[in-house]
């Protein structure tokens, strides 16, 4: 079973020929039985299985929909009722939700069963999910090698098939970099598709939800649920409901494939690349043409990204400050000194890093120098991409400079993991969808991911073109041995 | 530019998160490379270039000025750290 894509779960539990209670209880005993990997935060079962039973209840109604009683896994981001919901921190370690989020209530509403929260860099701060309050994920394919991050644990949790679909977040990469890592598929939409509603706020102008999958298909159905309009949400886009998976089938033939020369330059390692190479050899097998392609800025997205994300975070945090919720310190002789002690206490490393740093960034006579100067460099890395997209529909390239590296290898230089995110953030920047699917492996064994990026609202080609792949390759099918 | 230690001390208290003895040098090493990393951008020349806020460049939405959520106050005050009648109590902070 565990090997089943959701439609053919979703045909098994139409079909009686399994129940969602049980189908929930056989993730649930293989998530136990892998709790070394730490993909999760936390498991609850009588929450779990109290869903599982409404599912079923639904399924028996002749109401349910096409993912009633499919199990999933929740990034612990999502505020969800009456669920411990920790993001990752010590800041929330007694926090438990009083509502949900809107990707949640979502979820809900389509009957998904939720199998527990997955473990993530606190605050969603990471590229290696070491940064979690509740130890590092281990990489299903390898236990001394990071998943990546910060969605480590959902992206772990789909690689090791304790859950077949996961909830994940996206600020700079947080989706596409641990699925690549991980040998799974994600994609991380739009800016504004999905409601950040409910969700943890990181660094609110790029932070987006989306869906990790065993593969593109998977991720469509579950983007379907994630999506739409949430006036709670006030960068919401009013944008019509769509069905993602309704190009699926389409042909590739005439589909235009740029490839950023800068993304094919000095640093990438030479296993990914040909890991990369084979994946477009056979995008051309399917019709699709390769053109050369330039985004000349892509160097500049690490410095404007290391400027918005710290500015806007130090601002999200600022909430975090033992009074309504959250860590409190034991002990303090005054009210500043209960703040800064229960932020001191409650904050790992980075988060006060990057903290600091935007602190700094937004403070008096530095706002123009910093923070805007970021916003404008941003407009020029949207601009490349729009110049890009004149002579392609999509565009290629790896997901990351190498596969996934050894748990502790990079913790000492917090800069040089943020140079790692050199392929992603400026998906971010700039708003537009980007994915990562499975492309083979590097030379260590581990997953290399391919990642296609594309123009606004181009989640439907996106999917189309990596389910294509996905029907002519098998690098999504094959699992690690645990 | 680089950051002094009394720099450090300044953004932590900025920032209420208490930052204290070895922690400062240790924290100034680190937050000066981050400037340094960042600092290639400030001689991008962005003369005419609009700040951008949202791909779409979206307008806030405006609505009608009424309540709309339901009074949960004993469902917030559950998560809060200390409350008492329906409040949440915290230290001092007029004399």
């Amino acid at each position: 079973m565990i090997e089943k894509s959701v439609k053919q779960l979703s045909a098994m539990l139409a079909a009686k020929e399994i129940s969602a209670v049980e189908m929930a209880s056989e993730y649930l005993a293989r998530a136990k039985a892998m709790r070394d990997l730490n993909a999760f935060i936390t498991l609850d079962e009588d929450k779990t299985f109290a869903e599982a039973k409404a599912a079923d209840a639904l399924l028996a109604s002749g109401q349910a929909g096409v993912l009633t009683g499919v199990p999933i896994a929740q990034k612990d981001i999502f505020c969800q009722q009456g669920w411990k919901t920790t993001c990752g921190s010590k800041m929330l370690d007694n926090f438990v939700a009083p509502y949900d989020a809107n990707v949640i209530e979502l979820c809900r509403k389509a009957g998904l069963v939720s199998l527990g929260r997955t473990n993530m860099d606190e605050f969603a701060m990471g590229s290696s999910n070491e940064n979690s309050f509740y130890g590092a994920v281990k990489n299903p394919w390898d236990k001394s090698a990071v998943p990546g991050g910060s969605s480590g644990g959902s992206a772990a949790a789909v690689a090791a098939r304790l859950a077949p679909i996961a909830t994940a977040t996206d600020t700079g990469g947080s989706i596409r970099q641990p699925a690549a890592f991980c040998g799974v598929t994600g994609i991380k939409p739009t800016y504004g598709i999905v409601s950040r509603f409910g969700m943890i706020a990181f660094a609110s102008s790029l932070d987006q939800g989306g869906p990790i999958g065993k593969s593109a298909e998977d991720c469509a159905l579950l983007l379907n649920v994630m999506a739409g309009f949430d006036e709670r949400d006030s960068t919401s886009l009013e944008h019509a409901k769509e069905d993602y998976s309704r190009d699926l089938t389409a042909p590739l033939a005439g589909l235009r494939i740029g490839l950023p020369k800068e993304y094919f330059a000095e640093g990438l390692a030479s296993d990914v690349a040909a890991a990369v190479d084979v994946a477009i050899s056979e995008y051309k097998k399917l019709g699709a043409t390769i053109v050369e392609v330039s985004l000349p800025n892509t160097k500049l997205s690490i410095p404007a990204y290391y400027v918005i994300a710290p500015a806007e975070a130090s601002s999200n945090l600022s909430r975090f400050d033992g009074v309504r919720f959250g860590h409190r310190a034991a002990e303090y002789s005054g009210l500043a000194e209960m703040y800064e002690k229960s932020r001191a206490e409650g904050f790992g490393a980075e988060v006060k890093r990057r903290i600091l740093t935007g602190t700094y960034v937004l403070s008096h006579g530095y706002y123009d120098a910093y923070y805007l100067q970021a916003q404008k460099i941003r407009r020029i890395i949207a601009n490349d991409f729009q110049t890009a997209f004149e002579h392609c529909d999509l565009i290629a390239g790896p997901v990351a400079p190498t596969a996934a590296w050894n748990l502790g290898e990079k913790n000492a230089d917090p800069t040089a993991m943020y140079l790692e995110d050199i392929y992603t953030l400026a998906v971010n920047l700039a708003g537009l969808p980007g994915m990562s699917l499975p492309a083979g492996f590097a030379a260590n064994g581990r997953p290399v991911g391919l990642q296609l990026i594309g123009n606004y609202f181009s989640e439907a080609k996106m999917l189309n073109a990596a389910h294509q792949l996905q029907q002519v390759t098998d690098w999504h099918t094959r699992a690690p041995s645990l | 530019m680089s950051l002094s230690i009394e720099d450090v001390a300044r953004i932590a208290r900025l920032s209420r998160i208490a930052v204290t003895g070895d922690e400062l040098a240790a924290t100034q090493g680190q937050l000066n490379q981050i400037l340094t990393l960042i600092e290639e951008m400030r001689a991008v020349d962005t003369t005419g270039i609009e700040p951008m806020a949202h791909a779409q460049d979206v307008m806030l939405r405006l609505r009608d000025d009424v309540a709309r959520e339901p009074n949960r106050r004993e469902a917030w005050q559950a998560v809060a750290p200390a409350v008492e009648a329906g409040l949440y109590l915290v230290p001092q902070v007029i004399e």
